[in-house]
């Protein structure tokens, strides 16, 4: 069940710290695996199973060059994930502006 | 100047149960905690524009307990409370938070404040029990956000028909 549950949504594929340095890499323009693996330094068989969760929730898509697989992120599917993030914040912006104005208020 | 500091509050996912915002402020650490934990000051800045906080009670102790109150025009109340677990101003306050009556969702808020050159940086990291916990907190922020920005669309047209 735990294991189902990790594929289930961009939510829960980004949770996961390996998973999100790679999509960061990624986001820097496509990889093949052995890429990912040298430059993160992260066992090759880890590598590939967590490109599978990103893969299942279509966080990243693939392409095959000759015997390659080569990933790039699909940005579009983080976009619930992105937006999800940015109105919290905005609404913490709102809240920690009017703190702004009162700490102004309250100084010399 | 402050104004340089709006909208510069920043929301991260540290971990799969954290929720970090920070954000520094033009003022001393002292002055910072004091507009955190003085209810009367609280009331100015916490709540929201179509829902300000009108009961805001601080027993600002170990063990000792908080509640917020906001009310919207509709005269519909959302409640916040808990316990103060350290107080130590002007640095660090650590509380526990249940919305509602949904003592099952209990997080865990950890405010510190570090002062340097009269400027404040403040971190707010909220701890929940589980990454589920903590996906719902943002869902049901997402909705109160959802919810602001559609008050705003109704002020928008309305000020376009009249």
């Amino acid at each position: 069940m735990a294991r189902a549950a990790t594929t289930s949504d961009a939510f829960n594929a980004v949770a996961e710290e390996c998973r999100r340095d790679i999509l960061t890499m990624l986001s820097g323009g496509e990889a093949a695996v052995g890429e990912i693996v040298e430059q993160l330094r992260i066992p090759q068989p880890q590598v590939s199973r967590h490109l599978g969760v990103l893969r299942t929730v279509d966080l990243v898509r693939c392409r095959t060059v000759g015997r390659r697989h080569i990933y790039r992120v699909n940005a579009e599917a983080l976009r619930p994930v992105h937006d999800w993030v940015r109105t919290i914040e905005a609404q913490w912006n709102e809240r920690l502006d009017r703190l702004d104005d009162v700490l102004a208020e309250l100084q010399p | 100047m402050t104004a340089t500091r709006r909208g510069s509050a920043r929301v991260t996912l540290p971990s799969e149960r954290e929720i970090l915002i920070t954000r520094e402020f033009a003022a001393p650490a002292a002055l910072v905690f004091r507009a955190w934990t003085t209810p009367d000051l609280v009331r100015r800045w916490w709540g929201w524009e179509s829902s300000p906080l009108v009961v805001c009670e601080i027993d600002l102790r170990p063990g000792g307990a908080w509640r917020y109150v906001t009310r919207d025009a509709d005269g519909t109340e959302l409640t916040w409370h808990g316990t103060y677990l350290e107080v130590d101003a002007p640095r660090r306050l650590v509380s526990t938070e249940v919305f509602g009556d949904n003592v099952d969702g209990e997080a865990q808020n950890i405010l510190t404040l570090v002062e340097r050159d009269g400027v404040t940086e403040l971190q707010v990291t909220v701890v929940h029990r589980s990454k589920e916990h903590r996906d719902g907190h943002v869902a049901s922020g997402m909705e109160r956000g959802l919810q602001n920005s559609l008050d705003r669309l109704d002020e928008l047209i309305e000020g376009d028909v009249r």
